[in-house]
């Protein structure tokens, strides 16, 4: 065997090694989940205090500003966007489930068009989707002579659904070709046909696999919900516009308003993404 | 070994074949085995062995041949399946136990729900064949929590709580420790003892030396030799018989 130097002047090719992680399905929680408890508290505490000891008068003034409108941005906005979220997660997760298990079916045409589906509508941008849904969804609807106005955040919950749905798709299909195939040949051999198999035996172990993952995308829907302001709907970032303009439109404010609104989404995302790495632990061990 | 008289034939192959795609695993094999029979099938990995023994519960299909299952036809488009696994119970080399069930639940789930039994009998017969394979005080265990040799005792009593008329079992000593196979063996042999009809898939050579009254020597698809064991491994005439025999004995 000849060999090979661990040291050369010679210009050699070093085998390629992959830097950083691979592609992380979760990379978004995970990453936000990794930021330690003690910065965020830190951070929450010196981001205002600094601001005002740094600042003049100006800045002073539009905290006091932002201060008045606080109340209305969190309970008239902020509160509609996480109502918004949960609509759209409660619609897409139905649907997704679904469409995850029509992935799966063993007649061919069935899978195919949804996989079709669920590739369109996770490759599709959401703001695409936002608009068409805008646009093609008539304004009124007509039900036994009752005329219903279709408002436009209804709307906006079903665009985000879309993309939530596909996604969940993946994560059932995903989840349910994860099960070894030694279950499925268990299950058959003790005289379980496939849908008691599927209900009975796969569909439980899967559950748990799927919770952070669905969580995940939760998380990353939260903080789509601003594009909604794009349609009209007056979730945060609509009145927070409005609040600003009410105060002349400074552009002082801009920082502290859009800012505002950043923390409130970081509140509420980070714990969720702290219980969801928390579930994924615990998942992984019990299996 | 057991030494009685032949029962009536419960398994009967006739030239069956079997292919993966191009690939022919099984080519032609013949056998029958016959109530209260032990039948050890040995031979080289990647000789057919598994999948002889995965067709005769219909887990695969077969190509061409027959086999049948106390009169149920295996090669039938109209095959009852059900029929057929309430005969043949199968335990796997990776025992495949439902990890989310308990090890009570794991045996009672199938009679439960495929043959629709009342929920207190089939309780009662779990737990007495979760003392038949010894693992009283198991019963709230979740398959994560037990060895692997409790887990596949586990396995076996699942098969044997459809009441099953033939036991097949798939290599189930190989994925084992060595030290928590005998009590596998220990459990197959008492069932043999039983007069069940078992066929196992084995590399445990002295085990199917003991246990089995017949003996099969399968290599590259084919059946190479047969018989009882005395004269199987004492006399074995087959060069491949001899050259596989020589170097696992």
């Amino acid at each position: 065997m000849a060999m090979i130097p661990d040291r050369s002047d010679l210009a050699v090719l070093k085998p390629f090694r992959m830097q950083g992680a691979p592609y992380d399905a979760m990379y978004h929680v995970r990453w936000l989940a990794g930021i330690p408890l003690r910065w965020v508290v830190l951070l929450m505490l010196l981001w205002p205090t600094a601001v005002l000891a740094q600042s003049g008068m100006a800045m002073a003034d539009t905290f006091a500003a932002l201060w008045r409108w606080m109340p209305f941005l969190v309970t008239q906005g902020f509160l509609f966007n996480i109502l918004i979220s949960l609509f759209s997660m409660l619609i897409g997760t139905v649907l997704g489930v679904v469409l995850g298990l029509a992935q799966i079916s063993r007649v061919r045409p069935i899978r195919g068009l949804s996989w079709f589906i669920t590739q369109l509508f996770r490759n599709s941008p959401w703001l695409v989707l936002l608009f068409i849904v805008l646009l093609a969804l008539p304004y009124e609807i007509n039900i036994l002579g009752q005329t219903f106005r279709i408002p436009a955040w209804m709307k906006a919950v079903f665009g985000l659904s879309l993309p939530i749905m596909a996604n969940i798709s993946e994560i059932v299909r995903g989840a349910v070709i994860s099960v070894p195939s030694g279950q499925w040949e268990a299950a058959e051999s003790l005289g379980f046909n496939r849908r008691q198999t599927l209900y009975e035996i796969i569909l439980p172990q899967c559950f748990k696999r799927m919770i952070p993952p669905w969580m995940n995308w939760y998380a990353i829907l939260t903080m789509a919900t601003p594009l909604c302001s794009l349609l009209g709907v007056e979730e945060i970032i609509t009145l927070s516009r409005q609040a600003m303009s009410a105060e002349d439109n400074q552009p002082e404010l801009l920082i502290p308003f859009y800012g505002f609104a950043l923390v409130l989404f970081f509140a509420y995302c980070y714990p969720i993404a702290r219980i969801t790495i928390w579930l994924e632990r615990r998942v992984s061990v019990k299996f | 070994m057991t030494t009685h008289p032949l029962g009536e034939p419960i398994i009967v192959m006739t030239d069956v074949h079997k292919s993966f795609g191009e690939l022919e695993v099984i080519k032609g094999v013949s056998m029958t085995v016959h109530k209260g029979e032990v039948v050890c099938i040995i031979g080289p990995s990647g000789s057919g062995k598994s999948t002889l023994i995965r067709c005769i519960n219909a887990l695969n299909p077969i190509n061409s041949g027959s086999i049948t299952v106390r009169g149920i036809e295996v090669n039938d488009p109209r095959l009852d399946t059900l029929a057929l696994r309430r005969e043949v119970g199968i335990v796997f080399q990776q025992y495949n136990l439902f990890p989310h069930k308990t090890a009570l639940e794991n045996i009672m789930m199938a009679p439960l729900k495929v043959l629709g039994e009342d929920r207190d009998t089939v309780a009662e017969r779990a737990r007495s064949l979760l003392r038949k394979v010894r693992l009283e005080g198991k019963e709230d265990a979740y398959p994560g929590e037990l060895s692997g040799g409790q887990q596949q005792r586990v396995a076996i009593a699942r098969a044997l709580a459809m009441r099953p008329e033939v036991m097949l079992f798939d290599e189930v000593t190989a994925a084992l420790d060595p030290e928590t196979v005998k009590e596998v063996l220990v459990t197959i042999k008492e069932l043999a003892a039983e007069g069940m009809t078992c066929i196992l898939v084995t590399h445990e050579m002295g085990f199917a030396r003991e246990v089995a009254d017949h003996i099969y020597f399968t290599d590259r698809g084919v059946i190479v030799e047969h018989g009882p064991p005395a004269t199987f491994f004492d006399e074995a005439s087959d060069p491949r018989t001899k050259e596989f025999l020589s170097q696992i004995l």
